[in-house]
């Protein structure tokens, strides 16, 4: 799983084919294609990245122009006139602070919930037997199978008769408990079912109960599996569009995404500068975190793609 | 390790049975560790579970219900319509180009998903600090918010837009993507792919690097060129992680709702209105639940079929699985 150690001469398709074997020697020749054949290589790659890096570096730097360098032709790679203006609007049209706050509290809300959840659930799938533990095994992978927009309609219901729509309360209670953390849930029984039992045959030995097991031995061990899980419920809810669309109604609640689509000035048209500062301001924090912590993001979000 | 555990419990049972018969004398004791045990099993997984019945199951069995009666927000009433909603599905003129246009998605973005996954991830294979920077940036779109991401690309997409203003550049006029039915289509799925497919990369990456070197070797010393050895040798023993980025990339595309909401709001008239934007418009802008209720099970029928297959598939494709 290690990507970045990449195993050395694990040459498959578009490496070279081994001019030495093949073809008759040709003395002399030989370092020029090689070095060509890199140069069109990285070529090829970097022209390939672009569509990948070049939206984000376009929207960053054209939070800082004003609305007529935007539109400017050919588009401009640098602000010419850097200003603030976008993101003093974005605070001054929609109550962003408090969106901003929104998502953040639901995010961290539920990425704690749903670790817990998880990982309760997780260890007493993998280590505890009990009756009837391999048919709620099955009930909770159900969760696994139906996309939540199955069920958004009668969810929807549901919380309308609880007086729940237009509060936060369906997105906390829907990602922690609901079909997002059975991925997570899945996660960490694979990770607790490798555990070696002696530790806890000794934790057991010296009087500690399941609870206390499960916080101060397995827990503990458990971190990369908790990152992962971590990351990718994280970035799920932050992500999050249909299920605010439909639970919000006020914008004092709404979540970022939702409040991204709703720059628009009085005719309907969109006010791009504040657009693209607004979307900055919800994306630049978490690509700092990534190009940080990049390795347990692409594992994290590997893992979950592999486990699912 | 597994079976002793789980055979003691019974075995525990039966010594108990036999040697303490008066209920009473046992109900002194403490409780076992197994009993103990038991209860703990329950109390640690009943957050999940509940949840699982209260968001998943008990919504599933309601869409029955719901999908035959009718319910009016506005007026309060919910009345009992029998198969009416049913029968709008099979009368209702959108649907097949809905259902069209989500095959269309589906299918556009997966194959042009995983190609291109697969071609990145060849294309890093290979020993070299640049490649974890590369790694990085086809990677980064998947950690930026897809709302934003999806803003920027509409901005790009415009008429007046970035991808126009270069094309220019070279000479063309290009299309207004976005308001022209074909173009919008391979707008949504393009914009779609380069957000996640560096998911699949990582995933192929992480493949490629489990195939065997001496297998390649031997290969290779049998004469086998380059592209042989991709479609005979590699291709094969990467088929598990095909197949599994195929199901997972397959069912996400049936997903797909912010993309479409965003970037053209299921337009020009419905030529981008996939199944959950349909099933989104019907319920919740028109207030038409049951009719949203038949929609979601058609939804869940699809996926379910899916499910099936990706299991037949599984037993036949797969060259190998550990």
């Amino acid at each position: 799983m290690r990507t970045d150690a990449i195993a050395p001469d694990v040459s498959v398709a578009g490496s070279q084919p081994e001019p030495d074997r093949h073809l008759p020697p040709r003395a002399g020749r030989q370092q020029k294609p090689k070095t060509l054949k890199q140069v069109i290589f990285y070529g090829v790659l970097s022209v390939l990245a672009i569509p990948f890096v070049f939206p984000t570096w376009w929207m960053i730097t054209s939070s800082f122009k004003p609305i007529n360098e935007i539109f400017s032709f050919p588009p401009t790679l640098w602000p010419a006139n850097p200003t603030l203006e976008g993101y003093a609007e974005a605070f001054a049209v929609q109550p962003f602070g408090l969106q901003y706050f929104n998502s953040l509290y639901i995010a961290v809300i539920v990425t704690v919930g749903t670790m817990f959840v998880s990982s309760l659930a997780g260890y007493a799938f993998a280590r505890i037997r009990f009756r009837g533990q391999n048919l709620l095994f099955m009930v909770v992978l159900v969760g696994l199978l139906i996309p939540s927009e199955v069920t958004i309609v009668p969810l929807f219901q549901i919380f309308n008769q609880l007086g729940m729509v237009n509060t936060h309360w369906p997105l906390i209670l829907v990602s922690t408990f609901g079909a997002p953390s059975v991925l997570a849930t899945f996660i960490m029984r694979q990770f607790f079912i490798s555990l070696p039992g002696e530790l806890e045959e000794a934790a057991r030995l010296d009087g500690l109960g399941r609870f206390a097991i499960w916080w101060k031995i397995a827990m503990p061990l458990a971190k990369s599996a908790l990152a992962a899980v971590a990351i990718f419920t994280f970035l799920h809810v932050w992500n999050l569009y249909l299920e605010p669309t439909v639970y919000l109604l006020s914008p004092d609640l709404f979540t970022l995404p939702q409040a991204l689509t709703r720059y628009v000035d009085a005719y309907g048209g969109q006010m791009w500068n504040v657009q693209l500062a607004a979307a900055t301001m919800t994306a630049l924090p978490v690509l700092i975190v990534f190009v940080v912590a990049q390795k347990q993001f692409v594992e994290g979000l590997a893992q979950s793609g592999l486990k699912g | 390790m597994t079976t002793t555990t789980s055979t003691r419990p019974d075995r525990a049972a039966a010594r108990s049975g036999r040697v303490s018969p008066d209920p009473a004398l046992r109900k002194r004791r403490p409780l076992s560790y197994r009993q103990r045990d038991q209860i703990a099993g329950y109390i640690f997984v009943a957050p999940q579970v509940l949840g699982i019945l209260a968001f998943v199951l008990i919504p599933l069995g309601l869409i029955g219900y719901f999908s035959v009666h009718e319910w009016n927000v506005l007026a309060g009433s919910f009345t009992f319509v029998g198969a009416e909603n049913f029968e709008r599905l099979f009368t209702d003129p959108e649907l097949v180009p809905v259902l069209q246009a989500t095959g269309v998605f589906s299918v556009g973005l997966v194959v042009f998903n995983l190609v291109l996954a697969l071609l990145l991830a060849v294309m890093l294979n290979r020993k070299a600090r640049a490649m974890t920077f590369y790694r990085t940036l086809f990677f980064s779109p998947v950690v930026v918010s897809l709302v934003a991401w999806t803003i920027v690309w509409g901005f790009l997409l415009q008429d007046d837009g970035g991808i126009n203003g270069i094309l220019q550049l070279v000479g063309i006029e290009g299309p207004n993507w976005l308001r022209e039915g074909p173009t919008a289509m391979a707008s949504v799925i393009i914009v779609q792919v380069f957000k996640n497919v560096g998911l699949n990369m990582v995933l192929f990456l992480a493949a490629l690097q489990g195939v065997p070197q001496e297998i390649q070797e031997a290969a290779r010393v049998d004469g086998a060129n380059a592209r042989t050895l991709f479609t005979r040798i590699t291709v094969p023993l990467i088929s598990p992680t095909i197949l599994l980025t195929f199901i997972i990339t397959i069912v996400g595309s049936l997903q797909v709702f912010a993309q479409v909401a965003v970037l053209t709001q299921g337009g020009p008239g419905i030529s981008t209105t996939v199944l959950v934007y349909y099933l989104y418009q019907q319920a919740f802008l028109f207030g038409r639940f049951g009719y949203g209720s038949v929609l979601a099970i058609v939804l869940f029928a699809i996926v379910l079929i899916l499910t099936v297959v990706q299991w037949q598939l599984r037993k036949k494709w797969v060259f190998y699985e550990n």
